[in-house]
């Protein structure tokens, strides 16, 4: 898969969390481009990975957090380019909310809550700016939160006195305040009732189609990202198991996991379905299983799925679709016989996931 | 983010693989003694065993009766008195061995006393807030005013040749509120944490909220504040004696620089009368503020795992911090990872 002008490109990222002799690698050799412009769903169960390879490629994983292999190479704007994993403090520290800024999980609670959201908001500039001026401070302050579309009167208040929504307005916007190229949300709708998802989702949208940043957004609500995003990456037990357009992922799933994420909520539009979740659940990631990680959950497994983890690649149809990657023996086993002549059955894809 | 357990299948559950979960097990519950692990806290608690221990056997092992006379007056320290002599001949070392007893048994239950005092009045009056902080708050106030030396003059000097315990009771009396102010502020900041209120919605009682819920996350200051009591302690006992509150026939370090001081050691060039018990005292200070540097780890889980692979971590040049995950790039770009327990059969890239 190629993007043509990829603005991030997360290479082999694999990050063990313990600093002893047994750490445990929560995530293996994972890469990931992202597009300029592109809005990035990561969906997948609590505990897969999701807010680790977002933290971990922007080195704000706490300890015992350690990356150990790959690299993250960030493209930006002007035509420069650099590795995030080779930035010292002070250029990583310059780095962030100027190139790439998050939107933390529990945003609003990333609130002073003895300072007004207006000084706040400035503070996120004067850090990277040292030397604006006041007026200029106060200009900017007030068009960021008209941009989120909360009344600029609202500067003076402090947090308390703000709603959820509000709050996550406030944070998107403190977010957006050096113009970041990249946006890292880590399920910023989680906390907020489904009325005010919609509005902050459409808020970001919309904003991304004014300034044309990129955003990764990281949720376990795939219904969600079916929604808003461009391309999706399913995730499953520290590996991206699927990546494909999200209308693609949508009506065509290719990997049983997706299938079985898709199937867990209800469509509405179409035909009425019966509701399915995963039998199961995820891998302990101390003691993961030799062959595919998902394999004791598959409703498709057959005997090579228990020795070898499938890796990322062109699905059974590869050249039909040759923007989607999966990481399942159904699709990719034939064509790795053929190369290392492993001998046995491999058995046709199932309907359900090779709908055309 | 956390990796949750998950039920395994038989066939998952390697053998090699089970054993290894028991021995985490093993290191989880000996890493709540990790903070032994840490170089500065062995220090000083090996100090501070070595003075608990001349606490106990000094009077038994001193070669000397402290007040029995000699025939050398003012001797430098020789094979026979190995910190010299005083003015009439009686042996240093043994006085420096007798009077430790008194100073580590005022130091610790004066500071075992007034850390007792501090969380009891700290954190109930924290917790309990309204007439009772008041009430609580006024009393710590008050005693915070209260001109600490001074008092324990007025107490302890009517009270003939005040034994030990007196002497621990009084200072205990006057050093107790500002540990109790530091504690209240604490629990006043915790009564209102989602924790505490799950807790309270439980229906636990409030003994229990406040015994099991609040005060482990207090034990950092209670413990640093018992190490600092302690401190104080000392040198407020080795303070009195010195100025001759405790009565002289009772041992101190602070005798023997009373001592010192009024039969013009200095001027005379008796170094050894005063510098043993001077570097006693600078011993013990600095073991309890050796002590005080590891109590943090030791009480603050998160802090515990880092702490323990601090020397292996230094060797890998991996700086743990917040905000700065550390990049330990060990792996070339492009080699597959075997999985923890099996084999790849491809390795060629896709």
């Amino acid at each position: 898969m190629t993007v043509t002008d990829p603005i991030l490109e997360i290479r082999d990222l694999s990050i063990e969390y313990g600093f002893g002799a047994d750490p445990v690698r929560v995530l293996d050799r994972v890469s990931l481009t992202l597009a300029r412009g592109e809005m990035l769903g990561l969906a997948g169960e609590s505990g897969c990975g999701k807010s680790t390879l977002a933290y971990g490629a922007t080195r704000l994983l706490p300890p015992p957090g350690v990356i150990r292999s790959g690299e993250v190479l960030f493209h930006g704007r002007n035509g420069e380019s650099y590795d995030i994993l080779t930035l010292n403090d002070k250029q990583l520290r310059a780095a962030r909310w100027r190139d790439f800024a998050i939107v933390f999980q529990g945003a609003m609670n990333s609130l002073n809550p003895v300072h007004r959201v207006g000084d706040q908001l400035k503070d996120a500039i004067k850090a990277h700016n040292p030397k604006a001026k006041k007026a200029e401070l106060n200009d900017r302050a007030a068009h960021l939160l008209d941009m989120v579309g909360i009344s600029t009167d609202r500067l003076g208040a402090y947090p308390h006195q703000l709603s959820g929504g509000m709050r996550q307005r406030v944070m998107i916007a403190t977010a957006l305040a050096l113009e970041p190229e990249l946006l890292i949300m880590d399920e910023p709708t989680t906390a907020l009732d489904v009325v005010m998802q919609r509005q902050i989702l459409e808020e970001i949208s919309d904003l991304r189609a004014r300034l044309g940043f990129s955003v990764i957004f990281i949720t376990h609500d795939v219904s969600l990202l079916v929604e808003v995003a461009d391309r999706i990456a399913i995730m499953y037990a520290g590996e991206i198991v699927e990546q494909a357009d999200v209308e693609d992922a949508y009506r065509r799933p290719r990997h049983p996991y997706t299938k079985g994420l898709l199937s867990s909520f209800p469509p509405l539009k179409g035909p009425r379905r019966e509701l399915q979740g995963i039998p199961g659940s995820p891998p302990d990631m101390a003691h993961l299983p030799r062959g595919c990680r998902f394999a004791d959950r598959c409703p498709f497994v057959f005997d090579r799925c228990r020795v070898d983890n499938p890796e990322l690649s062109q699905t059974a149809f590869g050249r039909d679709e040759p923007d989607r990657l999966v990481a399942c023996h159904l699709h990719n086993s034939a064509e790795r016989q053929a190369a290392v002549g492993v001998s046995g059955a491999t058995p046709e894809v199932p309907a359900a996931l090779a709908l055309r | 983010m956390t990796v949750e357990p998950a039920h395994l299948t038989p066939q998952e559950m390697d053998p090699p693989n089970s054993t290894a979960g028991v021995a985490r097990g093993k290191v989880d519950r000996a890493s709540q003694l990790l903070f032994l692990r840490n170089g500065k806290v062995i220090t000083g608690l090996l100090i501070l065993a070595f003075f608990t221990l001349l606490a106990i056997i000094g009077p038994w092992v001193a070669p000397y009766d402290p007040d029995a006379l000699g025939e050398d007056s003012v001797a430098p320290p020789s094979l026979q008195h190995w910190f010299g002599t005083a003015n009439l001949g009686q042996d240093i070392f043994s006085q420096v061995l007798v009077g430790t007893r008194s100073v580590m048994f005022v130091g610790f239950v004066a500071g075992i006393l007034a850390t007792l005092i501090a969380v009891l009045v700290g954190v109930t009056a924290g917790y309990l807030g309204g007439a009772a902080d008041e009430g609580l708050s006024l009393l710590s106030n008050v005693f915070l005013v209260l001109p600490a030396l001074p008092l324990i003059i007025v107490i302890a000097g009517p009270l003939d040749g005040a034994n030990s315990l007196v002497v621990a009771i009084v200072i205990a009396i006057t050093a107790w509120a500002w540990g109790a102010r530091v504690l209240r502020a604490q629990t006043l900041s915790h009564r209102r944490r989602d924790y505490v209120e799950a807790a309270r919605a439980n229906g636990e009682s409030t003994p229990r909220i406040v015994l099991a819920e609040i005060l482990p996350n207090l034990s950092a200051i209670i413990a640093s504040s018992f190490v600092g009591t302690v401190t104080f302690a000392i040198l407020t006992q080795v303070t009195l004696a010195f100025i001759g509150v405790t009565g002289l026939d009772q041992w101190s370090w602070g005798t023997v620089l009373f001592n010192a001081q009024s039969n013009q050691a200095l001027i005379r060039g008796a170094w050894w009368w005063f510098v043993p018990a001077g570097l006693c005292i600078a011993a013990v200070g600095v073991a309890l503020a050796l002590v005080n540097f590891g109590i943090d780890e030791f009480v603050n889980p998160r802090l515990r795992a880092t702490g323990k692979y601090a020397k292996a971590l230094k060797k890998r040049g991996v700086r743990a911090r917040v905000g700065f995950t550390p990049v330990d790039r060990h792996e070339e770009p492009s080699t597959p990872v075997v999985p923890a327990s099996g084999t790849v059969l491809v390795t060629e890239e896709s």
